[in-house]
């Protein structure tokens, strides 16, 4: 059913379609909105048999996830920024003990400075953490992510996390087609552990393991998430066969064929992006777009497919590696070699700044391996000014 | 209190679980642990006697440390129980959730005790240790406490007592070991939650531990359990002597036993003749400089206000106790 809601509404009413026995929750902006939601359907009883635990810290949150997840109860929780970072040590136990959790990143930036507005450094802090990484484009695709992200983490066993951006997605109100629960339960079956703490079979789970074994631990983690692109795309296809609806998938196509420029984002950019490209090729340019939603595991094969056409790939992303450049830049130089002549890289949108489609439309006339979108260089030389004038007294 | 004769051992009631031929054996033997570790023992004390009391519906969650590292390296696994380890210091958090789940999924006989060091417990836990008794989660928590971080080689934790030698503790000219002044109390922490129970135990009186144990594990909401734990290795005695070392502690009154319900003490152990400090901190490696030439005479006298203070506060020396 249609309703016109606010992205975390949305998120929070498509978690609890999901049916967790438990939803943990602390509070960092701009991801709260969806654990007050769901508390509020708990203790309403909307949805029953689950517990709703309010934790002291980041830690705690992905803690008790983690032991009611290894417990057997499917287990969800939510997180941003600062408290991704608090929670890390937890967010790689996660992974390693293989529990098919799903997170909520409402991506926002890392401080300090401190800010709390959209970008995806967050995210990029635990992209080698060995969980499957989503990015939704719209309200809608992040909803519709959720439902989909159990269903990926309980085929997988490995957790799930779907990075949806702070302010532009989880505040932004749109219209979200809510499934009903008859058509989810349909679709995402009653949860069945694979392994759990259990009397009757008693199993030691987070032992130690010596270097004799833990190279191929690590080896079938890097196996799991490679074979995870198959039924990542998958689950995409049953999601559109049930739900009459294209969400999810490895990447996302637009006005690619005929395409000299290709444009590769990740997120609610998206949105901008396309506008921008349908003005420019309005103007008989061509340009087209590939939306990467699945971020981990990295889709490079549907990638390469997808861009090998292209005279120039422009990676436009909103996380910068400090000392390096762009990350998902970076990702895709290796499988683009060779074949596509020209990549060149747009940082932007860096702590919440905003990125318009004049700015894009400029910085694509550029002809530079890699632009700051909007950077301010009188701000950036009057800093560097003070720092010469002020240091080393 | 009963008189325990060879004879009693054979009346099921009254014999401790780790006296019994049918025990469960909860951590089988060929783990790893030091020879005379006070840790592994206690652990197979508590484990048991849960195991017992509950009928086998337990679950462990294990911090980080000794107990974890030396009862389960991949391929071998000592545990006999369902048994995660996850982290360091959130034993307390995962345990948790391992008790919500089990509740959410019917499985409402399981009890769950979360177990880790003094390390875990009193520094790097403390914040999931007290979010765990704040919502009074239904889990019981153990602390294993040998003073010190021994799994990464024996540093002070915010238990290792006063003037001991840790590895970063060393005592040099003008340094006698662990500040003085220093230090916290994590079952008076644990009290000050106002939880249904909290109790002290230790190795030396095996009944005790597992009558408190017992009545602990079948409790609803959070306990806590503080169990007094030797360590040869990081305290310096040979290992034949654990058991007397715990003891000495004891009944110097440095280790007070005693147990408190919703944040009042209810009762204690008696120590009878307390004996002066110095014998148990002279059986120890840890503490001889306090007894080298350099040392001034009074120092001793500071431990031996602290054992004082507790004959006093968990009134010891009688009144209180329990049979
Ligand atoms: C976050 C983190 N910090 C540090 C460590 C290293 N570490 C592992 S075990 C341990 C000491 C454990 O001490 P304690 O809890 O007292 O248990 P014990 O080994 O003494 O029984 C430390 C410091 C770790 N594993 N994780
Ligand atoms: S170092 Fe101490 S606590 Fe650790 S196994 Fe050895 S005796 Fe036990
Ligand atoms: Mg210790």
């Amino acid at each position: 059913m249609l309703h016109q809601l606010e992205g975390s509404q949305a998120i929070a009413k498509a978690v609890a379609l999901c049916r967790p026995g438990m939803v943990c929750a602390y509070p960092i902006t701009p991801q709260t909105h969806i654990v007050e939601h769901l508390g509020e359907l708990i203790h309403a009883e909307e949805l029953w048999n689950c517990d709703y635990v309010n934790v002291e810290s980041e830690m705690a949150a992905i803690s008790v996830t983690i032991g009611s997840q290894a417990a057997g109860v499917r287990s969800y929780t939510a997180t941003s920024s600062q408290g991704l970072l608090y929670m890390q040590e937890g967010v790689y136990n996660a992974s390693g003990l293989e529990l098919p959790m799903v997170m909520t990143l409402g991506n926002r930036a890392i401080g300090s400075p401190i800010n709390i507005w959209n970008d995806h450094s967050d995210a990029m802090s635990v992209r080698d953490a060995g969980w499957i990484m989503l990015f939704p484009e719209t309200n809608q695709e992040a909803a519709d992510l959720h439902i989909q992200a159990f269903k990926i983490a309980e085929t997988l066993q490995c957790p799930v996390m779907v990075c949806v951006d702070g302010f532009v997605l989880t505040h932004a109100y749109e219209r979200v087609d809510i499934p009903s629960p008859e058509m989810v339960d349909d679709f995402l079956p009653h949860y069945e552990p694979r392994f759990c703490l259990d009397a009757a079979n008693p199993l030691a789970i987070g032992t130690m393991v010596p270097p004799e074994y833990f190279m191929e631990v690590r080896y079938l983690a890097h196996k799991k998430q490679l074979g995870a692109l198959k039924i990542i795309e998958q689950v995409g296809k049953d999601f559109y066969k049930k739900f009459d609806r294209h969400s999810g998938g490895l990447i996302r196509t637009y006005k690619t064929e005929e395409a000299k420029t290709i444009i590769v984002a990740m997120g609610s950019v998206l949105g901008t992006i396309k506008d921008t490209v349908d003005e420019l090729n309005a103007q008989g340019e061509k340009y087209g777009v590939v939306s990467v939603v699945s971020y981990r595991p990295f889709p490079a094969e549907a990638l390469r497919a997808a861009l090998a056409h292209a005279q120039h790939v422009v990676v436009v992303e909103k996380a910068l590696a400090v000392g390096t450049g762009g990350i998902l830049f970076q990702e895709l130089e290796l499988p683009l070699k060779n074949i596509v002549r020209k990549i060149s890289s747009i940082i932007a949108g860096l702590g919440g700044r905003a990125i318009t489609k004049s700015m894009l439309k400029y910085a694509l006339k550029q002809d530079e391996r890699e632009i700051f979108l909007g950077l301010d260089q009188n701000v950036v030389a009057e800093k560097i000014q003070l720092v010469k004038s002020c240091c080393c007294k | 209190m009963t008189t325990l004769t060879i004879g009693n051992r054979l009346d099921d009631k009254d014999a401790a679980e780790q006296s019994k031929y049918n025990r469960y054996n909860g951590i089988t033997s060929g783990h790893r642990a030091c020879q005379g570790c006070g840790e592994a023992l206690a652990a197979r004390c508590v484990v048991d006697v849960a195991h017992r009391v509950t009928g086998g519906n337990i679950a462990v969650v294990n911090a980080t440390g000794c107990l974890e590292v030396f009862s389960c390296v991949y391929p071998e696994n000592s545990w006999r129980i369902p048994w995660l380890h996850s982290l360091f210091g959130n034993a307390a958090a995962v345990a948790t959730g391992v008790a919500s789940a089990f509740v959410i999924s019917g499985k409402k006989d399981m009890r769950v005790i979360a177990q880790g060091g003094d390390g875990s417990t009193s520094d790097i836990g403390l914040g999931c240790l007290s979010g765990m008794f704040d919502r009074n989660d239904d889990v019981l928590y153990v602390c294993y406490d040998n003073q010190a971080y021994m799994n990464t080689g024996v540093q002070r934790s915010s238990a290792t007592p006063i003037l001991a030698r840790t590895a970063t503790t060393l005592p040099v000219r003008g340094y006698m070991g662990n500040a003085a002044g220093t230090g916290k109390n994590v079952p008076q922490i644990a009290m000050a939650h106002e939880i249904p129970y909290v109790a002290t135990a230790s190795i030396c009186n095996i009944r005790d531990l597992e009558e408190k144990i017992s009545k602990a594990i079948l409790l609803k909401g959070s306990r806590y359990v503080h169990v007094h734990v030797p360590c040869p290795l990081g305290w310096g005695y040979p290992p034949s002597e654990t058991v007397r070392i715990a003891r000495m502690a004891v009944e110097c009154g440095l280790f007070p036993l005693f147990e408190a319900e919703n944040g009042v003490v209810v009762g204690s152990t008696p120590i009878d003749n307390p004996k002066p400090v110095e014998e148990y901190l002279r059986a120890q490696r840890r503490f001889a400089h306090l007894f080298g030439k350099n040392a001034p005479p009074e120092i001793i006298e500071t431990i031996q206000q602290i054992a004082s203070r507790n004959l006093e506060k968990y009134r010891l020396s009688g009144e209180f106790s329990h049979e």
